[in-house]
């Protein structure tokens, strides 16, 4: 497949000029993308609490949050298809809020797929351009009959399909109604249908959620790569964290309405401004300890840890250290916690410790050799080296530290 | 898994008995009935006679000569024709008014309903009231506003169609009713893939996703009014008794009177066996050749 990629890139390049652009000038046809101040009520429900983000051109952007955090009803209001209550939504300069979704010049993939099952598969890719391209008359049935230059629209778009199905791998489904296909092809049937006028902007509502896991894997690396390919901004909302990760240029964390954090993917796991950030993003999940600050470090259930804060002395905080951070120690010096459960996972084994003082159990990511002999029940000595630590304030936020020079 | 003779036996046996009641009543009250009349269209029996004699197809040969029968179907299918499309395409719209606004949606509905459930016989009476030529309100109406009065009930040539319009005003609540059903089982991704798609405004919309999502009760909705509308009976009973000079006589009217009033039975069962295999027509239309063309898979 890869020695194909530049001859359909090619392809693409040279059949987008005979593509009528909606906009007056083809040439903006960039795809950045702003909201300003987007809020949202159903009811007393605040969804949105006055969202402010800045997509530019050709970016992948993941809007990942738990179910209910209102990533969708904002994909929703980038696409017009819910009004916002205040706030303005810009793409490429122009403000199109009081834009219809066909005026936005955007495609939307939906998590159901959205087809139309009367339909066939070529009949479902070719929609957006006979709508376009075609007026209210030419689409009734049977009017390409007619000598009326129809014939030829209908041969272009046919010409058009055929091109996106190849690249879609959809070739040989062209003639099969929407029913008789598996969720895999669906999908890449609303992919093609997406693709096919070659939008401004993307929109994916959980496109991959209702797949296999194995097929959703499978799916991530090709719309990862589709991107690669079209360079065309995509909005991909998710709750999936991996999704998020593998495949975006920058996640947006959102929850409760509001952006936690927008970053790359490293950023956003290394780096996480908010605990819910860092809480939501990694699996399993970060380890949390109690920590109080000392007036040059920061003191976690006895241990001295050598980092540096701008907080007064004695101040509580959350300290979270992700599971393949901790380090087992050698001596049960300092934090120890009991083994209660450990899995293993081949190349790496997770010891499930309860420490006391801490709420929940903590997790210990280790290769599987270092603690082969250990049992259900002993004791297991664990050191948090002051790299690996992060540290939150009782809110949540996070509270720049660093590593005291000791002597 | 395998399962042994006696076993599979048992299987079976079990699966009668339980099947056996509903079979039995299916046969004494649906079947059965069906043979009878089908067996009686062939004798000349009158009701109340003692001897009765098979004369094979004869009462049919005389129903292709009989006037009045020829006149009976003709009637019976202008009145279909015009109820069908009329109760289908004003249920449609009431049921798409209804369905864009949510404000007073139940009053709109239950008023819509309100025919379906009331007695036919007596809303027939009241329909009387209002087309009495003299003082009904349909005439004194049409005067106040100027135009001219019509005996609606006893006119030759207008009869059949204000029996039509009772049909319609009849059957159009019940189809609003499946087709509001249809409407709310429609997905509203496909209404939102739609719009980002560049449907534009209500007539795009109906063309790509309502109509033909809307498909399979279309077709249910049209059948069952075409046999609901073969069946009419009650209006032109109460109404007109099938005058003025047979201008509203229908299939089963023909029937009624040629075997209750004539008590020419075996011509009545003749004409009933003509009626049910216009009407089983249309259910092996529906079933054979029209449900794989609405149901997309």
């Amino acid at each position: 497949m890869p020695a194909g990629i530049e001859r359909e890139l090619a392809i693409d390049g040279s059949d987008q000029r005979s593509v009528p652009a909606v906009s007056p000038a083809p040439a903006e046809r960039l795809g950045e993308v702003s909201l300003h101040q987007i809020a949202k009520a159903f009811g007393a429900t605040r969804i949105l609490r006055g969202i402010d983000l800045d997509i530019s051109p050709g970016e992948f952007v993941t809007i990942l949050g738990p179910s209910g955090c209102g990533k969708s009803t904002l994909l929703r209001i980038i696409a017009g298809l819910s009004p916002q209550d205040a706030g303005t939504v810009t793409i490429d300069g122009q403000r199109v809020d009081r834009r219809p979704p066909s005026e936005r010049d955007i495609a939307m993939v939906f998590q159901s797929y959205a087809l139309y099952p009367h339909l066939t598969v070529a009949q479902n890719i070719a929609v957006p351009l006979r709508m376009r391209r075609l007026n209210w008359l030419q689409r009734l049935p049977g009017f390409r009959f007619l000598p009326s230059g129809v014939s030829a629209l209908t041969d272009e778009i046919r010409h058009d399909v055929d091109r996106v199905a190849r690249m879609l791998h959809i070739e040989h489904l062209l003639d099969r109604k929407p029913g008789q296909l598996s969720g895999g092809q669906k999908q890449r049937v609303a992919l093609g249908r997406a693709m096919i006028r070659s939008p401004r902007v993307f929109l994916m509502d959980e496109p991959l959620s209702n797949l296999d896991a194995e097929l959703r894997v499978h799916m991530r690396a090709e719309i990862a790569e589709l991107h690669r390919r079209l360079q065309t901004t995509i909005i991909y909302v998710t709750h999936d964290q991996a999704e998020a990760m593998t495949m975006s240029d920058r996640v947006v964390v959102m929850m409760d309405g509001e952006i936690l954090q927008a970053d790359p993917p490293d950023v956003i796991y290394n780096n996480p401004a908010h605990l819910r950030v860092a809480q939501f993003v990694g699996s399993p999940r970060i380890n949390l300890f109690p920590g109080s600050t000392t007036r040059d470090a920061i003191n976690v259930l006895g241990e001295r840890i050598p980092l540096k804060t701008a907080l007064p002395a004695n101040t509580s905080v959350q300290v979270a250290v992700r599971p393949h951070r901790i380090s087992l120690a050698k001596d049960s010096a300092g934090i120890a916690g009991r083994l209660v459960h450990s899995e293993n996972l081949g190349s790496d084994l997770l010891l499930h410790l309860e420490v006391s003082g801490c709420a929940d159990r903590i997790v210990v990511r280790t290769e599987a050799s270092t603690a082969a002999m250990r049992e259900i029940g002993s004791t297991v000595p664990l050191s948090l080296p002051p790299a690996a630590v992060l540290i939150f304030d009782m809110d949540g936020r996070r509270i720049a530290a660093s590593e005291a020079i000791t002597a | 898994m395998t399962a042994s003779p006696p076993q599979s036996w048992r299987r079976s046996a079990t699966a009668l008995s339980l099947a056996a009641p509903a079979l039995i009543l299916m046969v004494i009250f649906l079947i059965g009935p069906l043979v009878c009349v089908i067996l009686l269209s062939l004798t000349n029996y009158q009701l109340g006679g003692s001897t009765l004699q098979l004369i094979g197809l004869g009462n049919y040969a005389e129903l292709a000569q009989d006037p009045t029968f020829q006149r009976s179907l003709l009637n019976t299918l202008i009145y279909a024709a015009i109820v069908v499309p009329g109760s289908v395409l004003l249920g449609l719209g009431a049921a798409l008014l209804i369905e864009a606004d949510s404000s007073l949606r139940s009053f709109y509905r239950a008023v819509y309903f309100l025919p379906v459930m009331a007695t036919i016989i007596a809303m027939a009476i009241v329909w009387e009231f209002m087309l009495h030529p003299q003082f009904g309100i349909v005439n004194l109406t049409l005067k106040a506003i100027g135009m001219q009065p019509h005996d609606w009930l006893h006119d030759r040539t207008l009869a059949l169609f204000t029996l039509c319009a009772i049909g319609i005003w009849q059957s159009l609540g019940f189809n609003m009713v499946l087709f509001m059903a249809g409407l709310t089982s429609i997905p509203s991704d496909l209404y939102e893939a739609a719009a980002v798609d560049g449907a534009h405004g209500g007539l795009d919309r109906f063309r790509i996703v309502t109509w033909p999502m809307l498909g399979p009760v279309t077709l249910f909705v049209i059948v069952i009014t075409a046999i609901r509308a073969f069946q009419v009976f009650d209006t032109v009973a109460v109404l007109t008794k099938g005058g003025p000079s047979k201008s509203t006589e229908v299939l089963l009217f023909t029937m009624y009177s040629e075997a209750f009033s004539f008590f020419r039975t075996g011509y009545g069962a003749a004409v009933t066996v003509v009626f049910l295999v216009i009407v089983l027509a249309f259910a092996a239309l529906k079933t054979f050749f029209l449900d794989r063309r609405v149901h997309y898979s």
